[in-house]
C-alpha cells in the first residue's frame, strides 16, 4: 500500500545558511514506519544532513520533542496515521536553535536547576527505608513521571516572553513534587522561592501545557496547588 | 591546531545509573569530576528500566542475601564470579536504602516500607518458590531511578558536559591511561580530558541487533574504545534475549508483568511454562523461558496469522493493579500494538536486551588483563561500571533488577576505591605527544569520505547478520558463517563516507563513529560465540545438547572460563571463573533445573 507523505521541514546550520528556511521531501512509507520517528529516520537516509535528536524511540527519554503540525510533541510517540498527508515539522518555539529540529535547551534546564529539584531533608536517615504512608506516596503521581522534554514550556507564552524569569510549566510541575512529597524538609523555602511576580504568577492558566504533554501529567493543576498554598500561606 | 585540554580529577564517560552513582560519591567526596554524555543525563538508556532493582530487604515475605546469592550464582550457569556476586548480593539492601534517602519515590507497602515485587529466577530458600526481591517504582524504575540520582549530582555540583561523544583512550607510552579525547556535537570540536583516572560508564551495545529493547545510543562506545586501546572484551558471546519484546516494535514489556503474575500462553492458549518449569513457571530465568517459548513458535505452536510470536496475557490481573502497577506497559501496548492489555493478550517475541560481557573488571571496578602471567592485572586510570563493564556478576545469564543493582552497586564501590586510593592527593601523568591525533585522524578520513557507503546500511547489514547469526538459537555452522560475514562487513566499515559535513550538530558523523564501536563489539560477539564449544546460560548451541556427561550441553571440565577477545587480529584468551566467594561455601555447579 503506497502511503506518499509530503514534509515540509525546517532547516536551518549556522554553518552554511544565513537564514532558516523550509525545506520539502517527498517519501513513500511502505507501513513499516510506524510512528513519525520511524518516517523521519527513513528521510535521514535520503538526505544525512537533516539533524534531529532521538534516543529511546519509546516515549520515556525526551530527546525528540519538537512542533508537529503547529503542535508539540514527540515524534516516537506520534502515530503516522494520526497525522494527515502533508506534515510540517519546527524545532520546539521559543528556544534559540542549534541546527534544524535541535534546540538549545539551556533556559529550560536552567528554570528546572533553579527549584532546587531535589529532596532536601537534615534529619539523620534510619539504618533502613524511610518509611512513607502509600496515601503520602500517591501525591507524587501525575508529578515524578516527568521526562524534560520541554513540549509544555515551549508551547506557553508566558514561557515565550520571560523564558528568563518564569519557571515554566515542567519546572513548576517538578517544584510541586518535591512540596508534595512528604520526606521533604524545606517545604516553606520552597514557596518563598516561587513567590514572585514572574516565577510563579506569569501563569495565567492558558493550559496549552496540559494540552500536549505526551504522559498525560498536568502541569496546570500542580501550579494551581502552589498557588493555593501561597494564598493559605498569607 | 592545538586541541583544548579540559584537566580533572575523574572523567567519567556515560551518565547512566552506573556513571551517575559514581560521580555522585565522588563529587561527594569533594573531588573534580567531568561526567560526559552523548545525550542529557536523563535521556540515557538506564531512564527505560520499568521492572524493579534487586535487593533482599525481605519487605515482604522472608528472604535474604545468601538466597539473593544462590539465585545469581546459578542464573549465571556458573561463569559469574562468586566474589563478585556476593558482593553485589550482600551490598544490595544498602544501596536501595541509599537510593530511597535521596528521594527515590519508590512505591509502598501499608506499611510504609517499600514494595517489592517477584521476577524472574528470584527465589527464597534455594530454589523453592519465587520471592518479592524487586524494589519498584510502578514499572518505571529505571526513570524514577535515573532522575533521582541527576538530582542529586545537581545538588553536589558535579561538572556535566551534555551532548559531548567520547571517542578514543589516551595511553601512556607505559601503558597507563591519562585521559579520553572527546567531541562537543554542537560545535564539531575535538577536545583532550586530562584525568587521573578515566571511568567508562557508557551502557551497552544493544545495537549491533535488528530487533532490540535498546535505546539507538546504545552503540557499545566504551567497548570500541576499550578494543581500539589494545583492551581485551570478556564473555561477549553471551547477550539476554529478553521473553518479552513487543511483537514487530522491540519495546520491552517488563517481565513485572509475570512478577504480577502475567502468563505466557501459546496458540492453543496453554500456559507452557508449566510443562518445562514447573516450580517457577513463568518466572524462571530469561534465557530458559526465551528458549521455551522459541522451542513452542518452532513446533507450531505460537500465535496469530504466521505463528511467530507467544502471547503474554495479563487480562486476569484487573484494570485497577494493571494501571497501579503497570501503567507504561498498558500505555506501550496502546502504542505499539493497539491492543489493551487490561482486555486482550499482547504479541511478544524474545528480543536482544542485554550484553553481559564488557570490559573486565575487579570489584572495584579496576580494568583487570592478563599479564605476565597473572590473569587480572590492573591497568592503572582506567575503571569500568555499569553495562560496559564485566566484573562479572551476570555471568552466561542476567537475573532480572540485577543490573539496576549492579550500576548502583559498583557505581558507588569504584567511587569510594578512587577515594580510599587517595586519588585527590595524586598528580596528573604527564599526556603524550599528540594525544588526540588518532581521534582526529578517524574524523578527517570522514570529513574527506566520497563515495563510500551510508553507515546506517553497513550498521543495518551489521544487525541483520547478527540478529542471524548470534540469536536466541545458535548452531555451530551458522556461527561459523556469523564470523566470516561480520569480518567482510568489517572491511566495508572502513569506507564510509557522509554527505553531510557539516561541523554544527552533524548527527550523521555522530552515527558514522558509532559504527566504528558497534563494528568491535560485534566482531567480539561473533568471535568469541564460534570459539565457545558448549552451551551455557544464554549462549545455547543446538550442536551441544543435553547428555549425562554434559548436562543441558555445559561442560565445566572444559568450557568454565572466560572469554577475552582482543581485537587485533580477533585473538582469542581464557581466564578461570572465581569460584571462591569472598566468606561463604562456594556453590558449586549443578544441572539447572527450574
Ligand atoms: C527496556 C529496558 C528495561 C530494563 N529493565 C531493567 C530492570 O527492570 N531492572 C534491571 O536491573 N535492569 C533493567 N534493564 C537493564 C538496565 O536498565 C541497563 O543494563 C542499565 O540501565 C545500563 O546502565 P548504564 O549506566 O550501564 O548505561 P546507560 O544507562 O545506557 O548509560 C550509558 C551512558 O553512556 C553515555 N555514553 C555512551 N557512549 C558515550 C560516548 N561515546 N561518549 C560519552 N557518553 C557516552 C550515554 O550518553 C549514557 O549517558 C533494562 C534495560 C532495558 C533496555
Ligand atoms: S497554564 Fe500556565 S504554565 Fe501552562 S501553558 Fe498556560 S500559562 Fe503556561
Ligand atoms: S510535564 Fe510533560 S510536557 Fe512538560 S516536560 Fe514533563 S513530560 Fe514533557
Ligand atoms: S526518542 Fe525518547 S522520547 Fe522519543
Amino acid at each position: 500500500m503506497a502511503d506518499k507523505r509530503i514534509f515540509e521541514i525546517y532547516r536551518y546550520d549556522p554553518d552554511t545558511d544565513a537564514k532558516p528556511r523550509m525545506q520539502t521531501y517527498e517519501v513513500e512509507l511502505d507501513g513499516s514506519e510506524r510512528m513519525l520517528l520511524d518516517a523521519l529516520m527513513k528521510l535521514k537516509k535520503q538526505d544525512d544532513s537533516i539533524s534531529f535528536r532521538r534516543s529511546c524511540r519509546e516515549g520515556v527519554c525526551g530527546s525528540d520533542a519538537m512542533n508537529i503540525n503547529g503542535k508539540n510533541g514527540l515524534a516516537c510517540l506520534t502515530n503516522m496515521l494520526t497525522l494527515p498527508q502533508k506534515v510540517t515539522l519546527r524545532p520546539l518555539p521559543g528556544l534559540p536553535v542549534v541546527r534544524d529540529l535541535i534546540v538549545d535547551m539551556s533556559q529550560f534546564f536552567k528554570q528546572y536547576h533553579s527549584i532546587k529539584p531535589y529532596i532536601v531533608n537534615e534529619t539523620p536517615p534510619p539504618e533502613k527505608e524511610r518509611l512513607q504512608s502509600q496515601e503520602d506516596r500517591e501525591e507524587l503521581n501525575g508529578l515524578y513521571e516527568c521526562i524534560l522534554c520541554a513540549c509544555c514550556s515551549t508551547s506557553c507564552p508566558s514561557f515565550w516572553w520571560n523564558p528568563d524569569k518564569f519557571v515554566g510549566p515542567a519546572g513548576l510541575l517538578a517544584a510541586y513534587r518535591f512540596i508534595a512529597d512528604s520526606r521533604d524538609q524545606v517545604k516553606e523555602e520552597r514557596l518563598e522561592n516561587l513567590e514572585d511576580p514572574y516565577r510563579l504568577f506569569r501563569c495565567h492558566t492558558i493550559m496549552n501545557c496540559v494540552d500536549v504533554c505526551p504522559k498525560g501529567l498536568n502541569p496546570t493543576k500542580a501550579i494551581g496547588k502552589i498557588k493555593e498554598m501561597l494564598v493559605k500561606r498569607a | 591546531m592545538a586541541q583544548t585540554i579540559h584537566k580533572y580529577d575523574a572523567v567519567v564517560v556515560g551518565a547512566g545509573g552506573a556513571g551517575m552513582r559514581c560521580s555522585l560519591q565522588l563529587a561527594k567526596a569533594g573531588l573534580r569530576v567531568a561526567v560526559l554524555s552523548k545525550v542529557f543525563p536523563t535521556r540515557s538508556h538506564t531512564v527505560a528500566a520499568q521492572g524493579g532493582i534487586g535487593a533482599s530487604l525481605g519487605n515482604m515475605d522472608e528472604d535474604n542475601w545468601h538466597y539473593h546469592f544462590y539465585d545469581t550464582v546459578k542464573g549465571s550457569d556458573w561463569l559469574g564470579d562468586q566474589d563478585a556476586i556476593e558482593f553485589m548480593c550482600r551490598e544490595a539492601p544498602k544501596v536501595v536504602y541509599e537510593l530511597e534517602h535521596m528521594g527515590m519515590p519508590f512505591d509502598r507497602n501499608p506499611d510504609g516500607t517499600i514494595y517489592q515485587r517477584p521476577f524472574g529466577g528470584h527465589s527464597a530458600k534455594y530454589g523453592e518458590k519465587p520471592v518479592p526481591r524487586a524494589c519498584a517504582a510502578a514499572d518505571r524504575t529505571g526513570h524514577a531511578m535515573l532522575h533521582t540520582l541527576y538530582q542529586n549530582n545537581v545538588r553536589n555540583k558535579t561538572q556535566f558536559f551534555v551532548e559531548w561523544m567520547a571517542l578514543d583512550l589516551i595511553r601512556d607510552s607505559e601503558g597507563d591511561v591519562v585521559g579520553v579525547t572527546a567531541l562537543e556535537m554542537e560545535t564539531g570540536e575535538v577536545a583532550i580530558f586530562h584525568a587521573k583516572c578515566v571511568l567508562l560508564a557508557t551502557g551497552g551495545a544493544g545495537r549491533i541487533f535488528a530487533a532490540s529493547t535498546n535505546a539507538f545510543i546504545n552503540t557499545g562506545d566504551g567497548l570500541g574504545m576499550a578494543a581500539r586501546a589494545g583492551i581485551p572484551l570478556e564473555d561477549m558471546e553471551f547477550w539476554q534475549f529478553h521473553p518479552t519484546g513487543v511483537h514487530n516494535a522491540g519495546v520491552l514489556l517488563t517481565e513485572g508483568c509475570r512478577g504480577e503474575g502475567a502468563i505466557l500462553r501459546n496458540k492453543h492458549g496453554e500456559r507452557f511454562m508449566e510443562r518445562y518449569a514447573p516450580k517457577l513457571k513463568d518466572l524462571a530465568p530469561r534465557d530458559f523461558v526465551s528458549r521455551c517459548m522459541d522451542q513452542e513458535i518452532k513446533e507450531g505452536r505460537g500465535c496469530g496469522p504466521n505463528g511467530d510470536y507467544i502471547a503474554l496475557d495479563l487480562t486476569h490481573l484487573g484494570g485497577e493493579t494493571i494501571m497501579k502497577r503497570l501503567p507504561s506497559v498498558h500505555e506501550i501496548g496502546k502504542n505499539f500494538a493497539n491492543v489493551d492489555v487490561i482486555k486482550e493478550p499482547i504479541p511478544v517475541v524474545p528480543t536482544i536486551h542485554y550484553q553481559m560481557g564488557g570490559v573486565p573488571t575487579n570489584i572495584h571496578g579496576q580494568v583487570v588483563v592478563p599479564k605476565n602471567g597473572t590473569p587480572n592485572s590492573i591497568i592503572n586510570g582506567l575503571y569500568a561500571i555499569g553495562e560496559a563493564s564485566c566484573v562479572s556478576v551476570h555471568g552466561a545469564n542476567r537475573l532480572g533488577t540485577n543490573s539496576l543493582l549492579d550500576l548502583l552497586v559498583f557505581g558507588r564501590a569504584a567511587g569510594n576505591h578512587l577515594i580510599d586510593t587517595a586519588l585527590a592527593s595524586k598528580s596528573h601523568k604527564p599526556l603524550p605527544a599528540n594525544a588526540a591525533d588518532y581521534s582526529l585522524s578517524r574524523i578527517d578520513v570522514l570529513d574527506k569520505s566520497s563515495g563510500g557507503e551510508y553507515p546506517q546500511d553497513v550498521a543495518n547489514d551489521l544487525r541483520k547478520t547478527m540478529q542471524l547469526h548470534a540469536g536466541v538459537f545458535r548452531t555451530q555452522a551458522s556461527m561459523d558463517e556469523g564470523v566470516s560475514k561480520v569480518l567482510a562487513i568489517d572491511e566495508r566499515a572502513k569506507h564510509l563516507s557522509l554527505k553531510d559535513k557539516s561541523k554544527i550538530f552533524n548527527t550523521a558523523r555522530i552515527e558514522a563513529l558509532e559504527v566504528a564501536n558497534l563494528m568491535e563489539a560485534a566482531k567480539a560477539t561473533m568471535v568469541s560465540a564460534a570459539a565457545r564449544k558448549e552451551s551455557r546460560g544464554a549462549h545455547t548451541v543446538d550442536d551441544y545438547g543435553d547428555t549425562p556427561e554434559h548436562p543441558l550441553g555445559r561442560n565445566d571440565v572444559e568450557w568454565m572460563k572466560h572469554t577475552l577477545w582482543y581485537s587485533e587480529g580477533n585473538r582469542l584468551d581464557y581466564k578461570p571463573v572465581n569460584l571462591k566467594p569472598l566468606t561463604v561455601e562456594s556453590i558449586p555447579p549443578v544441572k539447572r533445573t527450574f
